[in-house]
């Protein structure tokens, strides 16, 4: 027992190192596979109010750059107005009396909410966001988030009143995608290269594609509502090993400019996850 | 100042320029990716304990992480330079007695070729560590290689601008005094 002690006592820096070394690695491993860091809410709560305190200095010099963002989501969705489409009077019968909407509310399928994004990088391999925004004003976890031009991640730890969000230029992120045009369904994701560029795989060769095309997000993808922009194809190369094509896409996002985010939450998502993991009966 | 004081003001500041000025850069090239935090452990005093350089070294690269959203994987590297440090010292400075006459690592308390070894040899470690961890987590032989060259040059470069624009006063102590 003595001689453990002595040992103890003469390795004492060395076993401190290996204590710190391991408590690292397997913060390090854990994080990687759950994204639920060692005390996230608290370190969370302290990172982001300091986050805010550099943010509302650095707002300003994106101000007009999102005034003009704004002008233009407004002119778009005001261009989807009913009161713009008028026909030529030609039915014979008023058919006013249902709209394809559902206005009552009972059908909501997905629920924006605002959020200012207080802290963002692009220079790592895995790049996170902070939003102010948290719990307590109804973000949880697997929210999509969306810029007005394209999408820019998920939720993935909240706290009280902010939550972090894994970008889409993050190696691991992976986002259920289609062409717009052919309907094809294949997924992005970033290889860490350029900010400005992401990938698209599993298009099989033989669809058609053409640079410029629009790349959307597929109706598969749970978080995602469909038909969001995602990129435009830059660059289609064929994998020799496979079958599918590798397509290089501009991101719809100007992930360098991010000051504020719409946060997507499917509200019927609970109740399909439920049913996929149900075991199936009646085979 | 304080020998206290002041380093608890340089751990603040190199935490929020390497979060807020030199993670914010617009990578230029994949590789590039500059780092200065680190720099702070190779200015610690010489007279620290190693287990309170550890220590101090522990909580630098966690803060880092928990800023940047990877924890543990600034923590690791800078544990082992906290680690490594005493013995790389011990190596460059055995005859000279320096760690009795200054207080910290400088160009004036080491000269300047020792120092220089000093710094490119931990700024090469580091690298080297953290490089490795992201290696094993997305595997590309090609990135590891040209990352750990390119950060590294960009950090020495850092690293002598730095020690041009803020120039270390340090004072000749004797122990007769």
């Amino acid at each position: 027992m003595k001689n453990i002690f002595i040992f103890i006592r003469r390795y004492f820096n060395f076993l401190f190192f290996v204590v710190l070394q391991i408590l690292s690695i397997v913060l390090l491993i854990k994080y990687n596979n759950t994204y639920q860091a060692a005390y996230a809410g608290v370190a969370n709560e302290v990172i982001g109010a300091i986050n805010d305190q550099y943010n509302k200095v650095q707002n300003y010099f994106h101000l007009k750059e999102n005034n003009r963002l704004l002008l233009e989501e407004n002119t778009r969705l005001k261009n989807l107005l009913r009161i713009n489409f008028e026909n030529a009077d030609s039915a014979r019968i008023v058919a006013l009396d249902s709209l394809i909407r559902d206005t009552l509310g009972h059908q909501r399928k997905y629920l924006y909410l605002p959020a200012k994004v207080i802290n963002n990088t692009v220079s790592q391999q895995m790049n996170y966001l902070t939003l102010h925004r948290g719990a307590n004003q109804g973000v949880k976890k697997d929210m999509a988030v969306v810029s007005p031009q394209g999408i820019v991640g998920t939720v993935i730890d909240v706290s009280e009143n902010y939550s972090r969000v894994m970008s889409l230029l993050h190696r691991n992120s992976k986002v259920s995608s289609m062409l717009k045009k052919s309907k094809v369904i294949g997924s992005v994701e970033w290889d860490g290269k350029d900010p400005h560029y992401i990938t698209l795989r599993s298009i099989p060769k033989s669809t058609p594609v053409a640079k410029g095309d629009s790349v959307v997000t597929s109706s598969y993808s749970a978080n995602f509502p469909p038909d969001l922009m995602v990129g435009t194809v830059d660059e289609i190369s064929k994998d020799p090993s496979s079958n599918f094509f590798i397509i290089r896409l501009k991101t719809a996002a100007n992930f360098y400019s991010l000051e504020y985010v719409n946060l997507i939450e499917n509200v019927q998502w609970d109740e399909q996850r439920r049913l996929e993991a149900a075991p199936v009966k009646n085979q | 100042m304080s020998l206290l004081v002041k380093n608890i003001i340089r751990f603040i500041l190199f935490i929020l320029v390497q979060v807020y000025v030199l993670s914010q850069i617009p990578p230029l090239h994949q590789f590039i990716s500059p780092y200065l935090y680190f720099l702070f452990i190779l200015w610690l005093p010489f007279n620290i304990s190693r287990f309170g350089l550890l220590l101090i070294s522990f909580l630098l690269g966690i803060t880092l992480d928990y800023f940047l959203g990877t924890p543990g994987l600034h923590a690791a590297p800078c544990v082992l330079i906290g680690y490594l440090r005493p013995f790389l010292i011990n190596i460059l400075i055995s005859q000279e007695g320096a760690e009795l006459n200054y207080a910290e690592p400088s160009i004036k308390s080491m000269g300047f070729a020792p120092y220089s070894l000093y710094v490119l040899v931990f700024t090469f470690i580091h690298h080297f560590y953290l490089v490795l961890i992201e290696w094993l987590e997305f595997g590309n032989f090609l990135y590891f290689l040209g990352k750990v060259m390119a950060t590294t040059g960009i950090s020495l470069l850092l690293i002598f601008i730095a020690e041009m624009l803020f120039f270390r006063k340090q004072k000749f102590r004797t122990n007769t005094a």
